[in-house]
């Protein structure tokens, strides 16, 4: 029993074997992106000509190599690949799904993206989100909503919706979304398939749009957990462009997916099963614990106590420093820009109604209210302290085990349209994500089952600083156990 | 404390953002829904807590590291203009910014 669909490593076997090449493999990618675009609207823009032109050098490179001495081909050589739409991509559009930044096209790379062409992997395209990544259903996207390959009426989850449902209906076998408060995890778990978040300061953001930059992390999403690891492991790493990124060695994390379990340590926070929980999705996530517990670990109580604040936290930090980091779209220097403004004030006002939808004015209506003079203590100091207490929650939890299982989600998928009406309603899908996001410390969502109605749930480890391995390693040894062998209903052929 | 539709518009002003008197009538009470939510932060004392460090994880003093602050090459004139809405002369063009007295008030 495996997860249907091919894997980096089928297709990369499949190439070194000669059975097919990178022009094929990459075809069959952009023939299924535009296909199923209709249904899924996944993609923003799909580069078929790059991507087949990239695909053809790789194909010549590896031919020149193999009529040499033998030269290893690159990790991701000709692998198809789909990136958010605010991860700069030279020559393709970067919108991140907004209206404000229709048609721009980024001058260079991000750091990622320059790691992942090295690596020989093959770019596809740029996938819909929620706008400037601000959402959790992708129905914020000013070029319309995202479906999920599971059920097309509902929600794919966001904000990284486009890049869960590329990887989700087969597509592509990874994707590069980013995370703030959940943007990836939550949609893997929506969608099916395995998305992770790494440490803050794994990963450059140089060339990554910036929503709450305290926060904001490039992550991955892999059809599974060994996918995402590769990737992940070609794109972390310090980079001098952006300052928060650390030099700390990056393990090799695929090398480290030895299946066991036994003796690890698992920490269940009890008090977050409580309100607001699914009883399917809660129903799946302690059949997880049991597993974990026949497979060999440990599972132990711990205590998150600031938890339950996370979401109040995660709206002042983040709404407050998107009002500052979204400060840079004025009609000045690209972009959209109003017609005919009479002077400057008015050009920046009228350029900003006009670029940006709703959810984004609200969170930067709300970043500059709790900015604003006379409220800093109040709000933003205020939630910078509370975040204090919430990763020495972590750091204690942590003496007492080596991963802190939760629900990845309180609900599988919701219909599109379902809590448009209720932006808090909407907030509190990340309520189980965006702890990793303030605290710093990487997060997984894997597949754990269907829900009664078909469903897709997701069960999420958290790890320690840098311990991306462990959870990798944890969430390998369930998913090798109890792999989603349920095809979506929309997958590429 | 309840957010009103004239807090509304100041924050608007400020944020250089327009809206529309319908944005007003869903804005402030959705502003102010929100804001009584995060409210319940008040109730945990934090007079002795330091504040986290944006961005730096706890054991992640190292991460703030610089750079050697060389010159290195930029994306230059042309390419920095490529995107622009209005460019003018290598540089971008803008609207007036410089009001006359009588105008000083609204600027």
């Amino acid at each position: 029993m495996t997860v249907p669909g091919k894997t980096i490593e089928t297709i990369a076997s499949e190439l070194s074997r000669g059975e097919t090449n990178a022009r094929a493999v990459a075809a069959r990618s952009v023939a299924a992106a535009e296909k199923l675009n209709d249904t899924l609207n996944a993609f923003l823009q799909i580069d078929r000509a790059g991507a087949i032109a990239r695909a053809e050098e790789l194909d010549k490179e590896a031919g020149v190599a193999q009529a040499g001495a033998g030269t290893t081909k690159a990790t991701l050589h000709g692998i198809p690949v789909a990136i958010k739409d605010n991860i700069c991509v030279r020559g393709l559009q970067a919108t991140c799904g907004s209206r404000i930044l229709a048609g721009y096209q980024p001058p260079y790379d991000a750091t990622v993206i320059e790691r992942l062409k090295a690596a020989g992997a093959v770019i596809i395209g740029k996938t819909n989100c929620d706008e400037f990544a601000m959402g959790s259903s992708n129905e914020n996207s000013a070029y319309g909503p995202v479906r999920n390959p599971w059920d097309t009426e509902r929600v794919p989850g966001g904000s990284s919706g486009g890049s869960a449902a590329a990887v989700a209906s087969r597509i592509v076998p990874a994707a590069l979304g980013s995370e703030t408060g959940g943007s990836v995890r939550q949609p893997a778990a929506l969608c099916g398939i395995v998305g992770v978040k790494p440490t803050y300061g794994r990963v450059s953001r140089y060339g990554l749009v910036a929503f709450g930059s305290s926060l904001d992390q490039v992550s991955v999403f892999g059809l599974t957990v060994r996918d995402a690891a590769i990737v992940l492991h070609t794109i972390a790493g310090r980079d001098e462009l952006d300052a928060t990124t650390a030099d700390v060695p990056v393990p090799d994390y695929a090398a480290e997916l030895t299946g066991d379990v036994k003796g690890a340590r698992i920490g269940v926070p009890r008090e977050l099963f409580g309100e607001g929980l699914d009883a399917q999705v809660r129903a799946r996530v302690e059949s997880v614990i049991e597993a974990y517990r026949e497979m060999g670990a440990e599972v132990v109580d711990v205590e998150l106590p600031h938890a339950k604040y996370s979401i109040a936290v995660y709206y002042i930090l983040a709404t407050a420093e998107a009002s500052s980091n979204l400060a840079r779209f004025d009609g000045v220097r690209y972009g959209h820009r109003t017609e005919d403004p009479q002077d400057l004030k008015q050009m920046y006002r009228r350029t900003r109604d006009e670029g940006f939808g709703a959810e984004v004015k609200r969170r930067i209506m709300l970043g500059t209210y709790v900015l604003s003079s006379g409220y800093y203590d109040a709000y933003y100091l205020k939630a910078q302290q509370v975040r204090t207490l919430l990763q020495q929650d972590f750091l204690k939890a942590f003496e007492a085990c080596d991963a802190i299982l939760t629900p990845t989600t309180p609900t599988p998928a919701f219909r599109l349209g379902e809590k448009t009406d209720d932006p808090l309603a909407m907030y509190l899908n990340d309520i189980y994500t965006c702890m990793a996001n303030l605290a710093g410390v990487p997060g997984i969502s894997v597949p754990c089952g269907l829900s009664e109605s078909g469903l897709p749930v997701g069960v999420q480890l958290m790890g320690r600083h840098w311990g991306e391995s462990t959870i990798f390693r944890l969430a390998h040894a369930y998913e090798q156990a109890h792999p989603l062998t349920a095809r979506p209903r929309v997958m590429a052929e | 404390m309840p957010i009103t539709e004239s807090d509304i518009e100041k924050i608007a002003a400020l944020a250089h953002l327009e809206i529309t008197d319908e944005e007003l009538h869903t804005l402030a009470p959705q502003i102010a829904s929100i804001v009584a939510y995060v409210e319940q932060l008040k109730e945990l004392d934090t007079s002795s807590v330091e504040p986290a460090i944006g961005g730096l994880t706890p054991e992640g003093a190292s991460t703030a590291a610089t750079r050697e602050d060389r010159a290195r090459p930029s994306l230059g004139q042309q390419l920095a203009l490529d995107q622009a809405p209005e460019p003018s002369h290598g540089h971008f063009r803008v609207p007036k910014v410089i009001a006359s007295s009588e105008e000083k008030e609204n600027f």
